[in-house]
C-alpha cells in the first residue's frame, strides 16, 4: 500500500527566505487543472481543418548507405496519394539545431538524397488523404542503397579505420574550439596527486538510451493563413526555435509564420527538435491545404531522438580519511549520426564535474561521438543524468574501499558556499550538505554528530584559490583518424604554466545579469597569454567569503587493511616526469564551415561561435 | 534462495538554465479596462505548470489575487520571444521576465492610482485582495479595478509592462574548460530501499526517503507533482528503460509500450519527501526548477542499494534481472553487504 | 472510398455519421463527431489514452471498429460533468493535483468511472487493475490511484 507525504523543513535556511508574499508558496490550484480533467485543454492535434491532409516519411532499413536511387512512380498512383516529397523541395535543406545561437556546424538534412547515416532516417515523404493511404504509398517507394559500413559503438567510432558517419564532422567528433575532438576541463594537476594518493580508484559507467515517452506524440499541423501566411499548431518545447528553424529551411521570412503551441502532452526534452514543424509548413505550402505530420509511436520510440548513450570512466584518488584529492573522468557521448543539442550538453556536463564535490584536482576529456543510430537529443536532466549516475556509483566504490559511512564521505567532500569550483567560479547558494542530513534523518541512516553539525554555509578557506593547473594540447581535431593518439584520457604529459594561476575573477550571477559576456582568461595554457584584468583581480571575492575555522572533521580510524577492495589499484606508483607533449599539431583549420549559407533565415544569428 | 533487502543512497546538485546563458524569455502583462491582468508569453506548458507557476509570479508581483491574472503562452502573433521550455529554464528565466513586466506594470498602476487619491505613487501599497491604498491609512483606498477603469477612460494611460531575462553568453576556454555556467544549483539526496530476489533477479523498490532543495516552492503542490513524478522516472530509468537493451547493437528496440518498460500504477513507492528552500539571489521569489534534478539521484540509489543487497555492481543501465542473477552467479551467490564501515 | 452510415449515443445524444470501412472510433469520434476528447497515444492498444466507456465498460477506441458502434452507447471525458457540475472523479483529480500535462488524464477518468459504475466501493488493488492499461508519464501514478480512492469515498457517502 503506497503511501507518500511531503514536508516542508522551513527551519533551514529561514533568514535567507522572508515568507511575507500573498501568492508564492502558496498550493493554488492550476490554471490548467479545469481544461485536463474535462478534455476541453486543446493540444496540437485537437484543432480541426476541413481537408486536413496526412504526411509520413520513407525510412532507412540501414544503419548506414548511400542512396542510388529513388523510384516513386508507383507510390504516385497508389490512392489518395496528394504529393511526393523530395530533399529537392526543401529550400534550405541542411541545419544544425543550435545554429539558433551560433553554435556547430550544419549537418543534418531534413530529408536525405546522398547517404543515410541511421537507421530510420527519412529520404521520401508523400502527403494524402488519409493516413492509411500515405502508410501504403510509402511502402511502395524502391529506393536502391549501396549499404556501407557502419559504426555503433562510440570508442570503435573514435578509431582510425571507422567509417565516416557525418561528413561534416569526419573524424566522427564534434570540433570543439575549432581545436580538439574533446572538451577539455583542467584544474589542479590529477596525475601528482593521484601519486600520493592513499587510494586510486577506478570505474567505468554506461548509460543506454532512454525515450522520452510523452503521451503525446510529437507533431506539427499547418494550413494556409490569410496574407499568404502558414498557421502552424505544434507540440513544440520551443516556439521559437522550431520556427526560426523552419524559416531557415523553407527560406521564407519568419513573418509569414505564425505559430501556435504552449499546450502540450508531455515533452521531457524528446520535443525540442523541431523536425515536424518545417515539415508541416513545407506540406502546406506544397499542397495549399492543411498538412499533419504526426509520429506515430514507433517513430516516436525508434526516430523520435532518445537521451543519448553515454560511457564515462572515472578515477578517484583518495586519502584513508575519505578525502577525494583528485578526480578524472573520460566521457563519451553517443551522439547518434547527428549532432542535435549533444555537443552543447557536453558543455553543460563538463561544466558540472566533478559533480557537487569540491575536489582540488579534476580533469575531464568529454567526446560527442558520431555513431550510425538515431541521433540523441535532451532528455530531463540533459547532459548530467548520466554522469550523475557516474559519480554517485563511483562515490559508493570510494566509501567502500575507505570503508566509510556513504553518507559522511559526500558531506566530507560536499561543496560549500565560497569554495572553488572546478569550472573556477566561486560556488554559493549550495545546499548539499542539509540534503544529505535531512535525507539520512528521514531515512534512518545514521551519521555521526560532526557531520550532523556540518554546514553548506561554512566553505573552507583553502579551497578558496585555484590551483596552480597542469595543461596539455592533447587530442588535437584529427589525430586520432590519423593514428596520432589513440588514449582518450586525460594526458598524462601536461606540464604546469608558469603563468599566475589566476586570472579571472569570478563572476557572480548579479554581475552576469548586468554585464556582456566576457571572454575568459586561459589559465595556465602556456601557449595563450593570459589576459590580466587588473581591476577584476582585486575583485576577487576571497576576503569576502565566511572565513570559519576551516572544518577538519576527525579522520575516521585509518583501516587495517585498507586495500582489500578490488577497486583499489596500488599506490604509489611512480610519478611520470613531465614531458612534452607528444602530439605535434599540423592542422589547424582542418574543416570548412558549414554554417553561413543562402537562404538562411536573418532569425538565425550569422556568426559561428568559438 | 531468498529475497534480500538493500539500501542506498546518493545526493546530487543540477544546474539551473542553459548552462552558458544565452538564452532570453521576455514577458508582457497588461490591464483589462476593468483590472484583470494578462501575462502573455511564448512559453511552453509541457504539464510542469509553466502557466500556473507565470500566473502565480505575476499576481504576487502585481499585488494583485491569483483570480485576477491569466496567462496566455505560445502564439507567435502575440507572446513575445522566449528559448523555449527545457533545461530547467522555465521557472528561472520566464519568472524573472515576468516580475520585470509585472513590475513595470504596477508602477503605471499605483501611478494612476496615486492620481486618483492625489497622493504620491511611493506612499501606496497594495492589498493583495484587489485594492491600493495608502500605507498606514487604510481607509484611504482605491479598488485595482476602479485604478484601471480611471487609467484607461479619464488619465490615458496603459497599465503595462514588458520584461526580458538574459544571461549573455558565456564562453568556453579550450585548456581548462573555463567558463561561466548556470547561476544557480538545486540539490537534491535519496535513502532508497529495495529488495532483490536472488532466484529470478527482480527488484523491488520499496520506500524512498529523500530531501530536495528548490530555492522556494513557489508552488508546492505543484513541486510535490514534480518530485512525486520526476522520481518515479528515475526508478523507471534505473531498472527498465532503454531504447535499445543490447545496446550498442540496435536489435530490439521497443516500438510500444508494451516492449518499452516503466512501472505501472501496481509498482508505486512510497516517497517520503523533504522540501527545503534556500533562495537563489537571482531566481524569481528564489525558485528553482525541480522538474529535471528530480529524477536524477534515483538512477544511482537504485544500483549502490542493489550492491548493498546482493553485492552485485551494475555500472550500466538499466538494472535487469538478467544482469543481477550472471553477477550473482559470477560471486558464487548473493553476497549481503550489511554496513561495511565503521562507526 | 466507400462510406457507411453508423448511428451511435454519443454521451447520452443520438448521433448519425458516414464512416470509412476499417475506420477506428478514435478517428471517428476526434476527425468525424469532433469530439477531440479521446487521445491518440499509440493507436496499438498500448497507452489507454483513448480509453472510452462503451455500454458502460471501458473500452480502447483505437482499436474499435468503428462500425461495430452501431446502436451502442459511447461515453467520453468530454460528457464526464453534468452540465457544469463536475463529476466526483473531476473534482478529485483536481483537488489531488493528479493531472500534469493532461494528455492521459481523459482515458484515466474513463477507466475510473467504468470500475466505479460496477465497483462503487473500490479497493487499492481494484484500481490499480483498473488503470493498469493507462499509462502516465508525469505523474507516477500515486495521484491518480489516491483521487480515485477519494472520489469512490465522496461517491458513497452521497449515494447514502
Amino acid at each position: 500500500m503506497a503511501s507518500s507525504s511531503i514536508e516542508f523543513r522551513k527551519e533551514l535556511f529561514a533568514d535567507e527566505r522572508p515568507e511575507d508574499l500573498n501568492e508564492i508558496g502558496k498550493p493554488k490550484q492550476r490554471q490548467d487543472a479545469l481544461g485536463h480533467v474535462t478534455g476541453r485543454t486543446a493540444y496540437f492535434d485537437d484543432h480541426k481543418f476541413e481537408g486536413l491532409l496526412h504526411m509520413r516519411c520513407v525510412r532507412s532499413p540501414h544503419h548506414h548507405a548511400r542512396i542510388r536511387s529513388v523510384n516513386t512512380s508507383a507510390a504516385e498512383i497508389m490512392p489518395g496519394v496528394v504529393r511526393i516529397v523530395r530533399p529537392q523541395d526543401i529550400p534550405n535543406n541542411m541545419n544544425t539545431m543550435l545554429s539558433i545561437i551560433g553554435f556547430g556546424r550544419d549537418d543534418e538534412a531534413l530529408l536525405q538524397d546522398k547517404k543515410v547515416a541511421y537507421k530510420g532516417e527519412p529520404v521520401i515523404a508523400i502527403i494524402g488523404e488519409t493516413e492509411l493511404q500515405v502508410r501504403n504509398a510509402c511502402k511502395v517507394v524502391q529506393v536502391d542503397y549501396e549499404v556501407l559500413p557502419h559504426v555503433l559503438d562510440v570508442e570503435e567510432a573514435l578509431t582510425p579505420q571507422a567509417p565516416v558517419v557525418n561528413e561534416e564532422y569526419p573524424n566522427n567528433t564534434f570540433d570543439y574550439h575549432d581545436l580538439y575532438d574533446h572538451q577539455k576541463l583542467r584544474f589542479g594537476d590529477v596525475n601528482g596527486a593521484f601519486a600520493k594518493a592513499d587510494h586510486v580508484i577506478e570505474g567505468e559507467y554506461q548509460m543506454s538510451p532512454i525515450e522520452q515517452a510523452p503521451m503525446e506524440t510529437c507533431g506539427a499541423i499547418a494550413a494556409p493563413e490569410t496574407n499568404d501566411r502558414y498557421v502552424c499548431y505544434t507540440s513544440t518545447q520551443a516556439l521559437f526555435f522550431s520556427l526560426g528553424l523552419s524559416a531557415k529551411f523553407l527560406n521564407v521570412s519568419s513573418s509569414r509564420l505564425h505559430f501556435i503551441g504552449g499546450t502540450v502532452g508531455g515533452g521531457f526534452g524528446g520535443k525540442v527538435d523541431s523536425l515536424h514543424e518545417p515539415m508541416a509548413v513545407l506540406g502546406s505550402m506544397l499542397t495549399g491545404r492543411p498538412v499533419k505530420f504526426m509520429w506515430d509511436r514507433a517513430e516516436e520510440m525508434q526516430v523520435g531522438a532518445p537521451r543519448g548513450a553515454e560511457r564515462w570512466r572515472l578515477k578517484d584518488g583518495v586519502m584513508n580519511d575519505g578525502r577525494i584529492v583528485a578526480r578524472e573522468f573520460t566521457g563519451f557521448f553517443d551522439a547518434g549520426a547527428y549532432t542535435r543539442l549533444s555537443s552543447y550538453a557536453i558543455i553543460k556536463g563538463t561544466g558540472h564535474l566533478p559533480g557537487p564535490y569540491s575536489i582540488p584536482n579534476v580533469a575531464a576529456n568529454v567526446y560527442c561521438v558520431y555513431t550510425n543510430r538515431t541521433p540523441a537529443t535532451a532528455m530531463r536532466g540533459f547532459g548530467i543524468t548520466a554522469v550523475d549516475f557516474a559519480i554517485e556509483a563511483h562515490m559508493d566504490k570510494v566509501a567502500e574501499a575507505v570503508r566509510m559511512n556513504p553518507i559522511e564521505l559526500r558531506i566530507l567532500n560536499a561543496y560549500r558556499d565560497g569554495e572553488m569550483k572546478a569550472h573556477r567560479r566561486l560556488a554559493k547558494n549550495t545546499a548539499l550538505i542539509e540534503c544529505c542530513q535531512v535525507a539520512a534523518q528521514k531515512g534512518n541512516w545514521a551519521i555521526r554528530p560532526e557531520f550532523s553539525a556540518m554546514s553548506s554555509l561554512q566553505g573552507d578557506s583553502a579551497k578558496v584559490d585555484i590551483p596552480p593547473t597542469v595543461v596539455d594540447h592533447d587530442g588535437k581535431i584529427g589525430d586520432r583518424k590519423r593514428g596520432v593518439i589513440n588514449d582518450a584520457a586525460p594526458s598524462k604529459d601536461g606540464q604546469v604554466s608558469d603563468k599566475p594561476t589566476s586570472t579571472v575573477a569570478p563572476v557572480t550571477a548579479t554581475q552576469a545579469m548586468g554585464e556582456a559576456a566576457r571572454e575568459p582568461a586561459r589559465v595556465g595554457a602556456d601557449t595563450m597569454p593570459s589576459r590580466v584584468r587588473s581591476a577584476e583581480q582585486e575583485s576577487m571575492p576571497a576576503r569576502d567569503l565566511p572565513q570559519p575555522p576551516a572544518p577538519t572533521p576527525a579522520p575516521p580510524p585509518a583501516p587495517a587493511v585498507p586495500q582489500q577492495s578490488a577497486f583499489a589499484a596500488p599506490q604509489n606508483t611512480p610519478s611520470d616526469p613531465p614531458s612534452t607533449p607528444v602530439v605535434p599539431s599540423t592542422q589547424q583549420e582542418p574543416y570548412t564551415r558549414g554554417f553561413k549559407r543562402p537562404g538562411t533565415s536573418p532569425f538565425v544569428r550569422g556568426t559561428r561561435r568559438r | 534462495m531468498a529475497v534480500h533487502k538493500g539500501r542506498g543512497f546518493s545526493c546530487i546538485n543540477y544546474p539551473i538554465g542553459m548552462n552558458l546563458g544565452g538564452d532570453p524569455s521576455q514577458a508582457l502583462v497588461h490591464s483589462t479596462p476593468d483590472g484583470k491582468f494578462m501575462v502573455t508569453l511564448s512559453a511552453i506548458d509541457l504539464g510542469q505548470g509553466m502557466k500556473q507557476v507565470s500566473r502565480q509570479i505575476a499576481a504576487e508581483t502585481l499585488g494583485v489575487p491569483i483570480e485576477d491574472v491569466y496567462v496566455d503562452t505560445a502564439d507567435s502573433d502575440t507572446g513575445p520571444h522566449d528559448m523555449g521550455s527545457f533545461a530547467s529554464r522555465g521557472t528561472h528565466r520566464v519568472g524573472n521576465a515576468v516580475i520585470q513586466a509585472a513590475r513595470e506594470a504596477r508602477s503605471v498602476m499605483l501611478d494612476a492610482a496615486a492620481e486618483e487619491l492625489e497622493v504620491s505613487a511611493a506612499d501606496l501599497e497594495t492589498d493583495g485582495k484587489g485594492n491600493i491604498h495608502v500605507k498606514g491609512a487604510p481607509s484611504r483606498t482605491i479598488a485595482v479595478a476602479d485604478t484601471a477603469i480611471a487609467a484607461q477612460f479619464r488619465q490615458g494611460r496603459t497599465i503595462s509592462g514588458r520584461g526580458i531575462f538574459l544571461i549573455p553568453m558565456s564562453d568556453v576556454d579550450p585548456d581548462t574548460g573555463e567558463m561561466t555556467p548556470v547561476s544557480c544549483f538545486a540539490h537534491a539526496a535519496v535513502v532508497l530501499d529495495l529488495q532483490v530476489d536472488d532466484e529470478t533477479g527482480e527488484v523491488e523498490v520499496l520506500e524512498v526517503n529523500s530531501a530536495y532543495e528548490v530555492g522556494r516552492a513557489l508552488n508546492p503542490k505543484m513541486v510535490e507533482q514534480q518530485l512525486i513524478g520526476g522520481a518515479w522516472m528515475g526508478i523507471s530509468h534505473a531498472l527498465f528503460e532503454t531504447t535499445e537493451p543490447h545496446y550498442p547493437n540496435r536489435d530490439y528496440g521497443a516500438t510500444d509500450f508494451n516492449h518499452y518498460l516503466m512501472p505501472g500504477p501496481g509498482q508505486v513507492v512510497p516517497h517520503h519527501i523533504a522540501v527545503l528552500e534556500r533562495p537563489a539571489e537571482d531566481a524569481p521569489y528564489g525558485g528553482k526548477g525541480p522538474g529535471e534534478m528530480c529524477a536524477n539521484p534515483l538512477l544511482p540509489a537504485v544500483t549502490n542499494a542493489v550492491y548493498n543487497a546482493v553485492g552485485v555492481r551494475i555500472d550500466a543501465l538499466p538494472v535487469t534481472p538478467e544482469k543481477i542473477l550472471r553477477g550473482i552467479k559470477a560471486n558464487g551467490g548473493a553476497r549481503p553487504q550489511g554496513q561495511s564501515w565503521e562507526v | 472510398m466507400a462510406k457507411m452510415p453508423l448511428q451511435f449515443s454519443l454521451n447520452g445524444r443520438d448521433t448519425a455519421i458516414f464512416v470509412n470501412g476499417g475506420e477506428n472510433m478514435l478517428e471517428t469520434l476526434r476527425r468525424g463527431v469532433g469530439d477531440m476528447s479521446p487521445k491518440y497515444g499509440c493507436a496499438q492498444g498500448t497507452c489507454g489514452s483513448c480509453t472510452v466507456i462503451v455500454d458502460g465498460q471501458p473500452q480502447l477506441s483505437c482499436l474499435t471498429l468503428s462500425q461495430t458502434m452501431e446502436g451502442r452507447s459511447v461515453e467520453t471525458v468530454s460528457g464526464l460533468s453534468d452540465g457544469p457540475q463536475l463529476h466526483a472523479l473531476q473534482q478529485a483529480f483536481m483537488d489531488g493535483f493528479a493531472a500534469q500535462c493532461g494528455y492521459c488524464t481523459g482515458g484515466m477518468l474513463m477507466a475510473a468511472k467504468a470500475l466505479l459504475m460496477n465497483n462503487p466501493n473500490p479497493s487499492r488493488d481494484d484500481v490499480v487493475e483498473a488503470i493498469s492499461g493507462n499509462v502516465c508519464r508525469c505523474t507516477g501514478y500515486e495521484p491518480i490511484i489516491d483521487a480515485i480512492l477519494d472520489a469512490a469515498t465522496k461517491m458513497r457517502g452521497r449515494a447514502m
